[in-house]
């Protein structure tokens, strides 16, 4: 009987690496900077670090399933998920490639924070047009992570990554 | 002697920091439940959304407040333990949290004030000497400081619109005020964390608080009230006549089916 290498922590990260956002199913959880760290131990056990975007989002538990659910399809059944809060997610985590599939996808990208006690209140770009002259409808949108805006050029609305 | 004794004093136990946590998330919970109240019966769509989303986080805030709390307290009682089948006197959210939503103006009003609290409070316990303390707070303060500029506009707009809805704006201001002061008594449990960097001292956090909401209203054209009666004893868990029916609602599934799950 041969061998099975086990996987390279490399291709464990790939793996995990390209599980999808259920909210946000163009972005993977390592586009949004979810996807914190991976371990894989000598007895051949992986754990996943991945942290909320905020406090109450409803989907980690569908992301903690589709981690371990991409992990056996490389063959690793002996896999933990751990959720930490600190440090703190910020939308400056969501990598460029990130944010130019949000854009593609009709949301608009969030802003960079920095560090400034107020974000500042620049214009948001329509994701359909290209327009910079819309408004904001509601600070609160479809998810936790989104504000409802609307195009003044091509009336459109469209959601809003809101910078956190 | 004296010297374990000033050591045991900065050395806060498992069960007072429970407390603590428990208090913080009580708050956040029945916070939750109030603003959920309101999705398809707020004055607009969007409002449906704006407080569904304030409630989530909330949620989300208790949900990890509450975890460590029953972790602290090493008798296996999880989150679900600890929302679910406590009774009334045991939650000890201040009652300012609890209030029925009244109009859109209380709930305006309220929120300004809770958010504003847990603002200042949250921000404070980002440098905790508790390590999970700090990291729900690092987490929560970015989200409440999006539900106190929610309230924030609101007050102004209401205030500063027309004369029916700075009444009732006004009114939802002067009916929240006796509540208020609760939210900053320091007792026993608060001064000993405090004084071990795990919590902040409630009292400490009141002149910033009102700083924040007086010049809200001020330029909402609004007057502060005289705080002529003070309502105080959810710390304890001494309730208002209102709280029962919120746990009645938020308990009763689990309650009826013991471990349901779907």
């Amino acid at each position: 009987m041969s061998q099975i290498a086990p996987p390279r922590p490399a291709a464990l990260w790939q793996a995990v690496a390209s599980v999808l956002d259920p909210e946000v199913p163009v972005l993977t959880i390592e586009d949004l900077g979810i996807l914190r760290d991976l371990h894989l131990d000598e007895s051949g056990h992986v754990e996943v670090v991945i942290t909320p975007t905020y406090s109450g989002c409803p989907a980690m538990d569908a992301i903690t399933a589709d981690v371990v659910e991409a992990l056996a399809a490389v063959g690793c059944h002996d896999v933990s998920v751990r959720l930490v809060l600190a440090p703190a997610w910020t939308t400056d985590w969501i990598s460029e490639v990130g944010r130019r599939k949000l854009q593609t996808y009709g949301i608009a990208p969030p802003s960079h924070r920095g560090d400034g006690p107020v974000p500042v209140a620049l214009s948001v770009r329509c994701p359909q047009c290209g327009s910079a002259d819309t408004r904001e409808l509601s600070r609160f949108g479809s998810t936790a992570c989104k504000s409802l805006w609307s195009c003044r050029s091509c009336l459109e609305p469209f959601d809003h990554f809101k910078a956190l | 002697m004296p010297t374990s004794t000033r050591h045991l004093a900065t050395a806060p136990s498992n069960a007072d920091v429970s407390r603590y946590a428990l208090r913080l998330g009580d708050d956040a919970l029945i916070s939750a439940q109030r603003m959920g109240e309101w999705i398809a019966a707020a004055p607009q769509l969007e409002e449906d959304v704006a407080l569904g989303n304030i409630a989530l986080d909330l949620l989300g805030q208790a949900r990890a407040l509450l975890t460590y709390a029953g972790q602290l307290e090493g008798a296996g009682r999880d989150e679900d333990d600890l929302a679910y089948l406590r009774d009334e006197r045991q939650f000890l959210n201040a009652q300012i949290f609890e209030l029925g939503n009244g109009d859109f103006g209380f709930t305006v009003a309220r929120l300004l004030v809770t958010s504003t609290y847990q603002h200042a409070l949250y921000a404070g316990l980002r440098h905790s000497a508790d390590s999970t303390l700090a990291a729900i707070a690092a987490k929560a303060v970015k989200e409440v400081d999006y539900h106190r500029d929610h309230a924030t506009q609101w007050t102004l707009r209401l205030g500063d619109g027309t004369a029916e809805s700075h009444r009732r704006m006004q009114q939802g201001v002067d009916d929240v005020w006796p509540y208020i002061s609760e939210l900053f008594e320091s007792d026993a449990l608060t001064t000993a964390l405090a004084a071990s960097g795990v919590a902040v001292d409630p009292n400490s956090l009141e002149e910033q608080v009102l700083v924040y909401v007086e010049q809200v209203l001020t330029e909402a054209t609004l007057t502060r009230p005289e705080a002529t009666v003070r309502h105080t004893g959810g710390r304890s868990g001494i309730h208002t006549e209102q709280f029962g029916y919120v746990l009645a609602e938020m308990q009763h599934l689990a309650r009826s089916h013991p471990g349901a799950k779907w």
